[in-house]
């Protein structure tokens, strides 16, 4: 453990914006909803009768999970904040670990740590005090935030754990993930696909009210600490616990393995390239195609799901007479069936979106690693270049919403006897979510042409989007504010004639981006970190 | 066009923010020479090359490389040079034979029958994926990528920073197999023996700016002579002496470095002091860049 607390401190020299920033949203978040909804819904009747909405809306349950007292102001911020913040928190956290954990070694500057004086385990105990702390704080922020505000202290409290503790379990993720591979890319991808499944499992059990399935998602498990309605505590300790095995298990793991290498022993290759292997497109695909392979049975999985519950759902819905009523009002069954169909395509697009970026900061990640410098010395073209990897990104997107679409559809469609209706239905309304998705790629190819250095001002943007996409009608934001995501221009539901104007209008603002990302990187010198 | 050089710069600048990194850079490598590229670290070597590849764009100066210009006609240009970083990276992924082929198809072409002869001289396991590589293995794989393309022109950084003194051997031959066939090389290199063994022309720089090019026997006649004597009496004049370097005294015995143009003056000296026993020894190369590498006092 020596030389821990120099590593420490070199670790929040090294993210001395990009973690307050973090910590700062996710706690303002969660304040700025809590404040929100007391305005909004001034009267406990109010109250009442939205939480029955909810009830009665499989689609938003999915989305953020059940509502446990939707009595109080600080039930319904429960209700409404904990996914969220939770999800970031875990995000937060995996990007941190990764950060300093596994990009470290690949650069070579652990072994340089490595050779001063610094113990074996400094480097991971670091990384894992960072995120750990950083996570402490978003609890105790957010409990003096909501408390604060006159809510009660102890629920206060709950939530703040409850999102902190989530962080605590994914920091301990993301160091497994990291001694099982070899490369950063890889490690926050398998940290990163863990907190997709959480999500889909506790979407899947909350809409479907089956707790055993929300039960096995620790996402799940923040909602069910159950803050400001009767706090279940030990949730919180459940938490710490998996967190801790987490670690323990990441250190075995690491005993087994020498610095720098994975577990699993690379594998020979061929002793010369394919004849395919001969332009940038061909290398680009041969980076990306593994990524969007796994991307696209992600999708295939969650469409699946999802398009098997919806039809469910009418019947759950429907054996409540007093939902029943409500469930008439709201446009019968169907509505209701397509109305969660439209909340999953919104939510598989914002996810696509993240493909996008990273598809696109590819070059990024090429530039940096000097490798671009190899292929740039070559006949090819910075256009051509980029090019390469803007065509993964496009296309993989397009492909990725493509097979949720289609897999939900066919889902649905078998269980309701019209499969092939349903699932071209549900493939032209995935489509219809791309352009959306593209304009992110347009950002990040914007960024990565004008400052190669702030690339992930992207994952920021798509942050941005997906917070006005869940908070923008509960905060009342104005339209002038929604309408800076690109999300809000691509159609919301399902089955209104489509109206091509934005999605127009999408489509140039991408060219747009792209055509001026492209001009930039073609003017500017190639930079190393 | 046979006759025009395959690099001329004159007046090359470069700043990245403060840092100065080319100040007024001056080099011609000719048409078919190996030119040896010479500097302390941090002199700006990787960073003219980079600028020659149109990697980075020059603040000033004039740039031409084989007849055309770096910025703007780089993709014709590339065609017909090959580059071998100082640091190279692979794609993990990708195994060291399909990173050769790759990186030959992008310039061009590669000639197969001369990448197996190279794979086997630098005994290189072509396929083993890049993550599994040495450096010097790594280096081997992106020379093996040049010297295997049919080009004019290669632009080498150090391209023997990781081999063992075996494949130094290996790599000075083909180098020398290389001009022979009529290439063009810019070789940057920490390496003197290498640097006598396989150069032509040299070009020395420092902070940015050319110190010294030309031939290593023209760089030698402007070097300093260590002179050592015995003498019937030391001549007081001789600290004053214009050109005189590191000397020390003892008893009767002087020794000195002397500045090329100085030598007669001082053996005149010398003769009128009387002179017991006199050794000459012209500065070794050694001396010669280290006194080019310190900073002038
Ligand atoms: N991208 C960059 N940003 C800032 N400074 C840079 C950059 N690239 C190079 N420099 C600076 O420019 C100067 C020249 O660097 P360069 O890499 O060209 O030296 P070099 O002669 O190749 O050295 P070495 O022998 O160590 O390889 C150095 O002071 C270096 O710090
Ligand atoms: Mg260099």
């Amino acid at each position: 453990m020596n030389g821990t607390l120099t590593l420490v401190r070199l670790a929040l020299r090294r993210d001395r914006v990009l973690l307050p920033v973090w910590i700062v949203v996710i706690a303002g978040l969660v304040t700025v909803s809590a404040s929100a909804i007391a305005e909004l819904y001034p009267h406990a009747g109010q109250r009442i009768a939205l939480g029955v909405t909810i009830g009665a809306t499989p689609a938003l349950q999915a989305l953020t999970g059940p509502v446990f007292d939707a009595a109080s102001v600080g039930g319904l911020t429960a209700w409404r904040a904990t996914t969220m913040a939770s999800a970031l928190a875990a995000l937060m956290s995996i990007l941190v670990v990764t950060r300093h954990t596994r990009a470290e070694e690949e650069t070579g500057r652990a072994e340089l740590l490595g050779s001063c004086v610094v113990g074996r385990q400094a480097v991971p105990a670091a990384a894992v005090a960072v995120a750990v702390t950083a996570n402490a704080v978003i609890t105790l922020l957010i409990t003096v935030g909501l408390a604060g505000q006159g809510l009660p202290a102890a629920g206060a409290l709950a939530f703040g754990a409850a999102v902190g503790g989530t962080g605590w379990v994914f920091t301990g993720v993301a160091l497994a993930a990291a001694q099982l591979t070899t490369h950063a890319r890889t490690a926050s991808a398998l940290a990163c696909a863990t907190l997709g499944l959480a999500f889909l499992l506790r979407a899947l059990g909350d809409a479907a009210k089956a707790e055993a399935l929300a039960w096995s998602s620790p996402l799940g498990w923040a909602q069910r600490v159950r803050a400001f309605a009767g706090e279940r505590w030990w949730v919180i300790a459940l938490f710490a616990v998996t967190a801790l095995a987490l670690v323990a298990a990441a250190a075995l793991l690491a005993r087994r393995r020498d610095l720098g290498a994975g577990l699993l022993p690379p594998r020979p290759g061929r002793p010369d390239a394919r004849a395919s292997l001969a332009g940038p497109v061909a290398l680009a695909w041969r980076l990306q195609r593994g990524g969007l392979l796994g991307w696209a049975v992600g999708f295939a999985i969650a469409g699946t799901l999802f398009g098997a519950l919806a039809h469910s759902l009418g019947d759950l819905v429907a054996d409540n007479p007093h939902m029943a009523a409500l469930l008439a009002r709201m446009g019968g069954t169907d509505a209701l069936t397509d109305a969660f169909l439209t909340a999953e395509l919104s939510v598989l697009a914002l996810v696509a979106g993240g493909y996008a970026v990273q598809a696109t900061l590819r070059l990024r990640g090429e530039e940096s690693a000097l490798r671009a410098e190899s292929v740039l010395a070559t006949a090819v073209t910075r256009r051509r270049w980029s090019l390469s990897h803007l065509a993964l990104a496009l296309g993989g997107s397009a492909l990725i919403m493509s097979v949720g679409g289609l897999s939900a559809g066919l889902a649905h469609g078998l269980r309701i006897g019209r499969p092939a209706g349903q699932a071209a239905r549900m493939l032209g309304a995935a489509l219809l979510q791309v352009p959306a998705t593209w304009t992110l790629a347009g950002i990040a190819m914007l960024l990565f042409g004008l400052l190669p250095r702030l690339t992930a001002l992207a994952w920021a943007a798509l942050v941005a989007f997906a917070l006005l996409a869940q908070l923008g009608e509960l905060l009342q934001l104005d339209d002038a504010v929604m309408n800076l995501s690109p999300f809000s221009h691509v159609p919301q539901t399902l089955g209104r004639p489509v109206d091509a104007g934005p999605l127009l209008g999408l489509l140039l603002v991408t060219a747009a981006l792209l055509a001026a990302g492209i001009v930039a990187f073609q003017r500017r010198d190639l930079q190393q970190e | 066009m046979a006759n025009s050089p395959a690099v001329l710069i004159t007046g090359l600048t470069k700043h990245f923010g403060k840092v100065h990194a080319l100040d007024g850079l001056d080099l011609t490598v000719r048409t078919g020479e190996v030119h040896g590229f010479l500097g302390p670290n941090g002199a700006g070597k990787t960073t003219t090359l980079r600028i020659l590849l149109g990697l980075l764009r020059a603040d000033a100066g004039h740039t031409e490389l084989l007849g055309g210009h770096p910025w703007r006609d780089a993709v014709e240009l590339h065609r017909r040079l090959a580059y071998v970083p100082g640091d190279v990276v692979l794609w993990p992924t990708l195994s060291g034979g399909e990173a050769i082929d790759l990186l030959g198809r992008l310039r061009g072409g590669l000639d197969r029958q001369r990448k197996a002869a190279l794979l086997d001289r630098f005994g290189l396991d072509p396929a083993k994926k890049g993550r599994a590589y040495s450096k010097g293995n790594r280096q081997k794989v992106a020379l093996i990528a040049a010297l295997a393309s049919e080009v004019d022109l290669l632009l080498l950084d150090e391209p023997t920073s990781g081999l063992d003194p075996l494949m130094e051997a290996t790599f000075r031959e083909v180098i020398a197999e290389e001009r022979t066939r009529g290439r063009t090389v810019l070789l940057s290199s920490h390496s003197l023996a290498e640097v006598e063994a396989l150069c032509d022309q040299v070009t020395i720089i420092r902070d940015g700016r050319t110190v010294e090019t030309g031939t290593l026997a023209g760089l030698r006649h402007l070097t300093r002579t260590t002179i050592s004597a015995d003498l019937d009496h030391v001549p007081h004049l001789l600290n004053e002496l214009a050109g005189v370097h590191a000397l020390t005294v003892s008893g009767s015995h002087v020794s000195f470095q002397i500045d090329g143009e100085h030598l007669q003056t001082a053996l005149r000296l010398l003769t009128d002091a009387g002179v017991r026993q006199l050794t000459c020894r012209p500065a070794t190369l050694e001396e010669l860049f280290l006194r080019h590498y310190q900073a002038v006092a």
